[in-house]
């Protein structure tokens, strides 16, 4: 592993770092309450995009550069763009009316919420060995791709199985059914 | 790690915590899968701080790995997305009410 601290300028002043922090978890948080209550899904999916960008920051921040990097292109520019794809192939906002977003509904879910949330909240807190900060950490990507494919590589085996499973999952389900029985779908 | 540990896992929650109040009071399918990426994300916020913590590269290893399982789950639950709105013309997940789908 890497000890010694190799972030570069700035971020080895924890002051402005954690600065920084504060503030993406603030845009990030924001994004996400701004995301999860629009009535359009092509807003709801835009505003998600920015939430993983800033924490695309926040995990270059936390000395892991290469995940931040996948956060943008796997997240951000794969699976979200696949959603806006998906909303403008299905044509699910400008046409028809807007999703209904039902005030009641949110009442039983806030408390809920609420509970849960506090209830964590007071266990992270109340935990003395999180309340330290250590020191800053950066792991190189050679470090990354050590571990990644010395002691996970049964792990990434099995991954790219699951990802071809999925593939051909997706590819079964999607495809269109045979037009010529005529029969009814049950 | 610039930051106390308990702040970031406070932020991971609260980021939880919004995905899961997404997933439960919205109806749309859309939605609904947008919540469960919120979710995701968050516990790849509490894994990537936590290697930063202990200073181990194994919480950056399985943040990957919940970026390909993201990709598979996203895959197929749009596949369904679709398959649905085929089907029954419609993305509100009250309207599937039968069990024969």
């Amino acid at each position: 592993m890497n000890t010694a601290p190799s972030i570069p300028g700035l971020w080895c002043h924890d002051m402005i770092g954690s600065v920084v922090f504060y503030l993406l978890a603030a845009a990030t948080l924001t994004a996400t309450l701004l995301c999860i209550t629009r009535t359009s899904p092509v807003h709801a999916v835009i505003y998600l995009v920015h939430a993983f960008f800033d924490l695309a920051l926040i995990f270059y921040l936390f000395g892991a550069p290469l995940v931040a990097a996948w956060e943008m292109i796997i997240y951000a520019g794969a699976i979200m763009v696949l959603f806006l794809f998906i909303i403008m192939m299905l044509e699910l906002s400008p046409g028809g009316k807007p999703l209904t977003v039902d005030r009641r509904r949110w009442i039983p879910v806030l408390i809920l919420s609420l509970v849960t949330l506090g209830c964590t909240v007071l266990l992270i807190i109340q935990d003395p060995s999180s309340a330290g900060s250590g020191t800053a950490y950066h792991a190189s990507p050679r470090d990354f791709g050590t571990a990644l494919f010395d002691h996970y590589a049964l792990a990434v085996q099995v991954v790219s199985f699951q990802l071809l499973f999925a593939a051909v999952g997706a590819y079964y389900v999607g495809k269109g059914e045979p037009r010529k029985r005529g029969e009814q779908p049950s | 790690m610039i930051v106390p540990f308990a702040h970031v896992l406070i932020f991971a929650a609260i980021l939880f915590t919004m995905g899961l109040g997404c997933v439960l009071a919205r109806r749309n399918l859309i939605m609904i899968l947008i919540g469960v990426e919120i979710m995701l994300n968050a516990a790849a916020v509490a894994l990537v701080g936590g290697s930063a913590y202990w200073r181990q590269v194994d919480g950056q290893v399985f943040v990957v790995f919940l970026m390909a399982m993201t990709s598979a789950e996203v895959a197929i639950s749009l596949a369904m997305v679709v398959y649905l709105r085929r089907r029954r013309g419609t993305l509100e997940a009250d309207r599937f009410d039968g069990l024969r789908g």
